[in-house]
């Protein structure tokens, strides 16, 4: 069998010598696991986790052109996006379905980082480069290294570590800075349902930034405990929860969808969004919780009076509740909480009901 | 990764161990547990209920995915480890001992000449990881 090349983060060596299971995603070599996915999930929910997330897409947008560039790819409206702040955002294609999702970060008047999946590196990377125009400059990041560091003991670590722009951050602000000495841009963002941090760095000092964060008290966390915890955090993943075959608004996120700033919100996928927004609901993304044991997966059928109606888009075993969790689009008749359906697992079937988005929010202490 | 001596093994990753009263124990192997991660859930056969030899007789669930559990041997379930039921992690961090599956009354004890013996088991782990 031959395997194509995996592309490897800075951090590939770290891994193997904290026994990190590695698997392909998205072309690179990555680990799913460390001590265990429930073992790690749960120090990210009361301690700090430490995640590699260099696989992600990062690719500064500057210059005079930079927001209208972005503005015409997102369908959120970078304009809007003050100095120092990050904000979530889409791309869509002219028929409204979504290409990536992704993360905006303003730094200056003109000077933005964009996020994206790794999964959609060069989608994303062909839809910026279409756009570009002499005022706005793309540079794809080929040299630096990303962490997460989630957790309610993440501020705390962050603060110790982090030089005094890294204290002041507020919820989705970001800042340049340092963390263990070196050189970062950093933000209160993240994809688990915590508070704490994103932070990129240069590549060669991608190593010892990691130790230090270690050292400091942060678990090492897999690729295994980042799906289980996101979920339960109910965030979408690109590829089983939101793609090009779904539209934001039935995704439940036509919040990130901005048609304020009028003739000015030309982006990719207007008309077809705007029709969207006011046209009824074929279906909708619902959170469904299992009544009894029993695993729901992607691609379970979702059944209602023993009709399949819809199809279970991300499901996992919740370390938090205990139980099965998952989320699936449904006919807007069976959307609302406490409705009642059933999933075919493996020609089982599990009784379920729709539960609110999210399944967990963390305590807000501060 | 422990292979205890006195078992036999399946290529599924299942053990059998046959006790004095021609009672056999089963259970899935320390390699097994590790590559499945966290168990979450095992689905079992009541007493009573018949198994053969390679066939399914069961499902054991991880957070990370779910796999079919094939038996060992054919017989009588005669027993089934109850503590599984609010304990299914006691098949990772015992796969021996407390997180045993079936206690199953032989119908051919013939058939542990079909299974592997312990370095057979160990050496066909090995090549699995190395590929």
């Amino acid at each position: 069998m031959t395997t194509p090349t995996l592309r490897r983060t800075p951090l590939h060596g770290e891994h193997l010598s904290l026994r990190g299971r590695m698997t392909p995603f998205a072309g690179w070599d990555m680990p799913i696991q460390y001590s265990g996915i429930v073992e790690e999930h749960r120090a990210v929910r009361t301690g700090a986790g430490l995640f590699d997330v260099s696989h992600m897409l990062r690719a500064d947008v500057r210059g005079p052109a930079a927001a209208a560039v972005l503005r015409r790819a997102l369908t959120y409206n970078v304009g809007a996006l003050p100095i120092g702040g990050a904000h979530y955002a889409l791309l869509c294609e002219p028929d409204g379905g979504i290409r990536d999702d992704a993360f905006v970060y303003r730094l200056a008047a003109e000077e933005y980082l964009f996020i994206g999946n790794a999964s959609n590196a060069d989608a994303d990377l062909e839809r910026l480069r279409t756009l570009a125009r002499p005022g706005a400059e793309l540079r794809p990041h080929a040299d630096s290294a990303m962490f997460a560091l989630q957790g309610p003991r993440a501020l705390e670590i962050g603060r110790r570590l982090g030089s005094p722009e890294i204290a002041a951050l507020p919820l989705r602000g970001c800042a340049r800075g340092t963390v263990a000495g070196y050189a970062a841009f950093l933000a209160r963002t993240g994809y688990t349902g915590e508070d704490g941090y994103e932070i990129v760095v240069a590549a060669e000092h991608a190593v010892p930034v990691w130790r230090a964060l270690l050292s400091a008290g942060a678990s090492p966390i897999g690729l295994g405990a980042r799906d289980t915890l996101r979920l339960e955090a109910a965030l979408p993943l690109y590829g089983n929860d939101i793609d090009r075959t779904t539209n934001p608004y039935e995704a439940g996120l036509g919040w990130v969808v901005d048609f304020d700033d009028g003739d000015a919100a030309d982006f990719i996928g207007r008309d077809a969004l705007l029709a969207l927004k006011n046209a009824p609901f074929a279906r909708t993304l619902v959170c469904l919780r299992a009544e009894e044991r029993g695993v729901m997966r992607h691609g379970h059928p979702v059944l209602h009076n023993g009709q399949a109606v819809g199809i279970v888009t991300s499901g996992t075993f919740s370390p938090t509740l205990e139980v099965s969790i998952g989320m699936a689009y449904v006919p807007p008749a069976q959307s609302e909480p406490g409705a009642r359906l059933e999933v075919d697992v493996r020609g089982k079937r599990l009784p379920v009901r729709v539960v609110p988005r999210p399944f967990y929010r963390r305590e807000r202490t501060g | 990764m422990s292979v205890p001596e006195n078992l036999r093994y399946t290529n599924e990753h299942e053990w059998v161990r046959l006790d004095a009263d021609g009672i056999g124990v089963i259970g899935i192997t320390e390699h097994a547990q590790d590559q499945l991660g966290d168990i979450v859930f095992v689905d079992l056969p009541a007493p009573g209920e018949r198994v053969a030899q390679f066939q399914k007789f069961g499902e054991v669930e991880s957070v990370k995915a779910v796999s079919d559990l094939f038996s060992p041997v054919s017989g009588e379930v005669v027993d089934v480890n109850a503590a599984l039921t609010d304990q299914p992690e006691l098949v990772n961090g015992s796969p021996y001992e407390k997180g045993w599956l079936l206690r199953i009354r032989l119908s051919q004890v013939a058939e542990l000449d079909k299974l592997m013996s312990a370095p057979d088991y160990d050496r066909f782990v090995q090549e699995e990881l190395g590929d």
